[in-house]
């Protein structure tokens, strides 16, 4: 097939020391490592957020349940949602951002290598702060601890008055110092895209998860900013007696919200953008074929960039807008669904008239299709107003946003996972063990997230630590709870094959998947410099075109 | 598994790229607009509404010249990095030092207006709702304008050592960028504070 | 191998819409009544106009959604089923399609126009719900969110209650909705009873406004639905909707002042020597606190500490003795009574028809 085929070594560094292995861990710049580390710390939260989850669930369990605390409960449910938005979701994909776009651009790292560390560190001290709080968090009374104003501090709870001790202050300054560490990556990225594609590779040629990483990176910058402009102002509230959000001076807490969901909204599409990036190039190299509609679904992820940016007040309802402030949300949320529901049908026509191969990345992928589906229909439900003004603050919402989070996501996340541990690690991760991994957490998640659709349905609010016998809520709370262990079991068979491959999983070579992107052109692991010589490339898949040279893209583009 | 050759065949001669300090310099500035935006509508919102204490029109000052002061400085860092561009150093020296006491200037003009409100007046920024997004916005550009200052200096301080030539001109191109940003909000911030809101 | 892995994921695609349609007819099916309450909190279950145009609206939306669901399933399942590579075709690659204009737009077009549909059903609604103007027969109740309790006035009748709320059933000739204006004297809080009507947020210096006019009469159940602090959990409510007769009959006992029983004198005196008065109220003595809820005719209440009990004298003994023990982090705190005392102040309570 190719004729001057060069085998680029992958590890070319004798065995050290560890703690010169740690150090060079700990100070490198290298894009690949820090990838990595951005995702072996989000994997250490995701366990520490999994845990927060599985106390939530057995508290209940049933109704009356006494497993924790009211105070302890708080804090569980807020401690699980700030960590698995701000310290697994966010570094996860930022981590894989930064492993896979200058490797896919042909370029031998970002832009700022030093920024890039120290983005990260900020984030990854971020996470210890906010953990931290658990020990240093009490003021006075003893009122304190991790806080527990939940995930959005609404106003005014989270001032002085209402949260006394230093809890709430570990919110805002944790996120606030790993807010600066994304905005940093954001920067990184953009200025590695724009300014070290390899020869040849024109904006419009570029892989689409560069693509969409870009629209992430730039949503970041406007989305991530309001959010620490707000948390500013909460700080001069709680220590300046500033009255942003004092609504005993006049106040608003209305405003907190505003400023909180401009940024809350965006946030949840820089989550899913790099999700679908995943989607974008697994699903066309285990179906065979390119990507349905290029073109379109570049156009639709800047659409959806700017559209999103248009529907926050979605999340306030029921706050006593006017009906034409709520007309406008729904309609701007219902139309942010067009593009976002596109893509799924891109996706399905690249699986058509492929030769789909079911090996684990595509099993999760085919899962993401169907519960991102639902997800949405779920949501374009909640963007009928008045419908919405049932189903908010309910666990119909939590169910949904889960949904889009756990069977979205992580569902794409762990194709993801499957997909590209080879070139990282040089080993393919067991596929009997992927196996058992997809369909464990398939039954566990249906079993927990379609179910709990239902006690929202029958009345039951979110962020209660206990409710009420004879609601109709405590079987179906019982089927998500055994629903959510089945999950956690789930991830100890993916930690495992995580472990179990790094050492004894087949040796992956360059290109174990038969794909396109400049990335399986080098080897893995790939050495530091990425490539022995910069790419050139004159299509979307520069190595479809070498494997392929009597039938090469560029002809078609 | 297929073993790939990773010689590519040459088919763009000619590439060139933006640099990236400025695309990242605009990513900088994009994202700190997003902030003072955020601080520019609270302000916004909350004129008015202030339950007690002194309103703008009884107590600000329109600080003219110290805003001439700071717009000035930017004509003046334009020319410092067209000069280093062209590699006349010593004029490029001059007009930055000169933008640095502009700065400087302006950043004294706030102090003082400052110590009259808070002297004179008594607004400190938990007065009401006026003093809270006076100060934060005053101040939030006020950081911006001390933090442009350090570079700034730091940029003097190599320059007067001789290590600022020709091959720094992207990287003073890029810090300018920011202190024209800076400048800018402070347009708005002014008509905002001082024109819109009394 | 592969034929079967494949089966499987056809079987569980079906087994799962089977599993969604079943969930939600399960959730329409009402739900089991609660203690002594004949009604539920089931939002299909609606007794009220509000309640109702939404539920209407809301199986709209579903039918809508559903149709999409299916469609979009059974292009997925056929995908998978019918382009499954098979281990012969490994080394053919298929046709690389790149895309279709005509396609496309087809599938831009038709999204755009169902959003446009939906839209219009909702606007509707919310124009329906939020702007409907207020007749004079309306009963006006404003009710304030304190942590992690219900105050409801009724301005125009000159009562002051807590938690549980009294309201007329409304009649086709004679329609009385309730209008309720909503306030908060702390953090925000959401009013959320869902068979009269979807919630609206109590939020402090933020006046909000709804109405419900109940069809039906019976107890209906809701709770607070904003997180409001630690004991947003234990914030219930009760509405109580009256026959016309009953609902006057109610009025007419919640304006006098409060029962002056002579053998409750030495209770009385504890709870007026006490703090007891700074947060709380009693029509007709010189109780005057508005902290806490109005004892006026605390005895014509099912529950105390905003449902967390049920209003008996061993949980009133209890809730006045330690009131942690019954919801920890309830701003009422213990007053460290000492036996004889609590008992006479309970004495005093259940005087308080």
């Amino acid at each position: 097939m190719s004729s001057n085929a060069i085998t680029i070594p992958g590890n070319q560094i004798q065995s050290r020391p560890w703690v010169d292995e740690l150090h060079q861990w700990v100070t490198t710049v290298d894009h690949k490592r820090l990838g990595i580390l951005y995702i072996l710390s989000a994997l250490l939260f995701l366990t520490i957020g999994g845990v927060e989850a599985l106390v939530i669930r057995i508290q209940l369990m049933h109704s009356h349940n006494n497993f924790v605390s009211p105070e302890v409960f708080n804090s569980m449910f807020t401690m699980h949602g700030t960590t698995m938005i701000f310290f697994v979701a966010m570094p996860v994909l930022f981590g894989f951002a930064n492993y896979l776009v200058p490797l896919m651009i042909g370029a031998r790292d970002m832009a700022f290598p030093r920024l890039n560390a120290f983005s990260f560190w900020l984030s990854f001290l971020g996470g210890l702060l906010l953990y931290f709080s658990f020990l240093g968090g009490s003021g006075l009374y003893g009122a304190g601890s991790a806080p527990d104003v939940g995930w959005w501090s609404y106003a005014p709870l989270g001032a002085r008055a209402f949260s006394p001790g230093h809890s709430s202050d570990y919110w805002t300054l944790s996120l606030l110092v790993s807010g600066f560490g994304s905005i940093g990556t954001a920067i990184n990225i953009i200025a590695t895209i724009v300014s070290l594609r390899c020869p040849g590779m024109k904006i419009s040629r570029m892989p689409l998860l560069v693509w969409m990483n870009l629209v992430m990176a730039g949503m970041v910058l406007i989305a991530i900013t309001p959010l620490s402009a707000a948390q500013i102002m909460l700080l001069i509230d709680r220590y300046l007696g500033g009255h942003f959000f004092d609504t005993q001076a006049g106040g608003s807490a209305v405003l907190w919200m505003h400023f909180f969901w401009i940024f809350g909204h965006p946030e949840v599409y820089v989550l899913i953008i790099p999700c679908f990036a995943f989607m974008s190039e697994i699903i066309p190299v285990f179906s065979r074929k390119p990507i349905f509609g290029y073109p379109v679904m570049v156009a639709a992820t800047v659409c959806i960039a700017f559209v999103s940016m248009s529907v926050w007040a979605h999340h306030m309802f029921t706050i006593g807008m006017n009906s034409y402030a709520n007309s406008f949300f729904t309609l701007t949320t219902m139309a942010v669904g067009v593009p976002t529901g596109i893509k799924i049908f891109n996706w399905i026509g690249t699986m058509w008239g492929g030769r789909i191969q079911f090996k684990t990345p595509m099993l999760f992928s085919i899962g993401f299709l169907f519960q991102f589906l639902v997800a949405g229909l779920t949501g374009i439900m909640m963007a009928a107003s008045p419908f919405d003004w049932q189903l908010s603050l309910s666990y119909f919402v939590v169910a949904h946003f889960h949904y889009v989070i756990v069977g979205g996501i992580l569902f794409a996340l762990f194709a993801a996972f499957y997909y590209w541990y080879p070139k990282m690690t040089g080993r393919m991760l067991s596929e009997r063990l992927g196996k058992w991994h997809f369909w464990l957490f398939l039954i566990g998640f249906h079993l927990t997230f379609d179910v709990m659709h239902i006690p929202g349905v029958l009345g039951m609010p979110r962020r209660i630590y206990t409710y009420e016998p004879g609601r109709g809520w405590d079987t179906l709370n019982l089927i998500i709870s055994i629903g959510a262990f089945i999950q956690a079991i789930a991830i100890l068979v993916f930690v495992a094959n995580l472990i179990i491959s790094y050492f004894k999983g087949a040796k992956a070579g360059n290109d174990p998947w038969d794909a396109w992107t400049l990335e399986w052109s080098t080897s893995s692991p790939p050495p530091a410099y990425n490539f022995a010589t910069v790419p050139t490339v004159s299509s979307r898949r520069p190595l479809w075109d070498l494997k392929h040279p009597e039938d090469p893209d560029s002809r078609y583009e | 598994m297929s073993v790939v050759t990773t010689s590519f065949p040459n088919t763009a001669p000619g590439w060139q790229l933006p640099s990236r300090g400025k695309v990242a310099m605009a990513g900088l500035i994009i994202a700190e607009s997003a902030i003072f935006t955020i601080f520019v509508v609270a302000y916004l919102f909350y004129l008015g509404k202030s339950l007690t204490g002194p309103a703008p029109r009884e107590v600000l000052e329109t600080p003219i010249f110290y805003t001439i002061c700071l717009l000035s400085s930017s004509l003046t860092i334009h020319f410092a990095a067209k000069f280093l561009a062209r590699g006349i150093k010593f004029a490029f020296l001059g007009f930055w030092l000169l933008t640095i006491a502009l700065g400087g200037l302006f950043l004294y003009g706030t102090a003082q207006e400052w110590h009259r409100l808070i002297y004179e007046h008594g607004l400190t920024i938990s007065t009401n709702l006026f003093g809270t997004t006076y100060y934060s916005l005053v101040g939030l550009h006020g950081f911006h304008v001390t933090a442009g200052l350090v570079m700034l200096l730091t940029v003097a301080v190599l320059g007067l050592c001789g290590h600022i030539g020709i091959k720094q001109s992207g990287h003073i191109e890029a810090l300018s960028m920011y202190w024209h940003f800076v400048d800018a909000v402070w347009v708005v911030v002014f008509t905002v504070v001082y024109v819109l809101g009394r | 191998m592969s034929l079967l892995r494949m089966k499987s994921s056809t079987l569980r695609f079906f087994a799962q819409t089977i599993l969604l349609l079943f969930w939600s007819a399960v959730a329409g099916w009402g739900s089991e009544p609660s203690g002594s309450s004949s009604h539920g909190t089931n939002i299909f279950a609606p007794a009220s106009t509000p309640a109702k145009s939404i539920a209407d609206l809301s199986v709209f939306v579903l039918v809508v959604t559903g149709i999409i669901f299916v469609v979009v399933v059974a292009l997925l399942v056929y995908s998978v089923v019918k382009f499954r590579g098979r281990a012969i075709d490994a080394s053919r690659e298929p046709a690389q399609v790149y895309g279709s204009t005509q396609i496309e737009l087809a599938w831009t077009i038709i999204p755009i126009l169902i959003v446009v549909v939906l839209f219009l059903a909702t606007a509707r609604v919310i124009h329906a719900i939020q702007d409907a103007p207020e007749p004079t027969s309306a009963v006006q109740v404003t009710a304030v969110g304190h942590q992690y309790w219900w105050e409801f006035r009724y301005p125009k009748l000159g009562i002051v209650t807590a938690n549980e709320l009294h309201i007329p059933v409304t009649e086709p000739g004679h329609p009385t909705p309730t209008f309720l204006q909503l306030l908060s004297a702390d953090t925000d809080h959401s009013f959320w009873v869902p068979e009269l009507a979807g919630k609206t947020d109590l939020i402090p210096n933020h006046p909000n406004r709804m109405w419900m006019d109940p069809q039906h009469t019976g107890v209906f159940l809701g709770q607070c639905a904003q997180y409001c602090g630690t004991q947003h959990a234990k914030m219930l409510l009760r509405v109580s909707v009256d026959t016309r007769e009953d609902f006057a009959a109610w009025v007419r006992a919640q304006q006098r002042p409060a029962v002056q029983d002579a053998g409750a004198i030495a209770g009385r005196r504890v709870f007026e020597d006490n703090a007891c008065m700074n947060c709380h109220a009693v029509a007709g003595t010189p109780a005057d606190g508005r902290f806490g809820p109005d004892l006026t005719h605390l005895m014509s209440r099912a529950t105390i500490a905003a449902g967390a009990a049920t209003n008996t004298h061993n949980n009133l003994r209890l809730w006045i003795q330690d009131p942690s023990a019954i919801k920890p982090g309830s701003l009422m705190p213990a007053m460290k009574l000492s036996d004889a005392d609590l008992d006479a102040v309970v004495s005093y309570m259940e005087t308080l028809r």
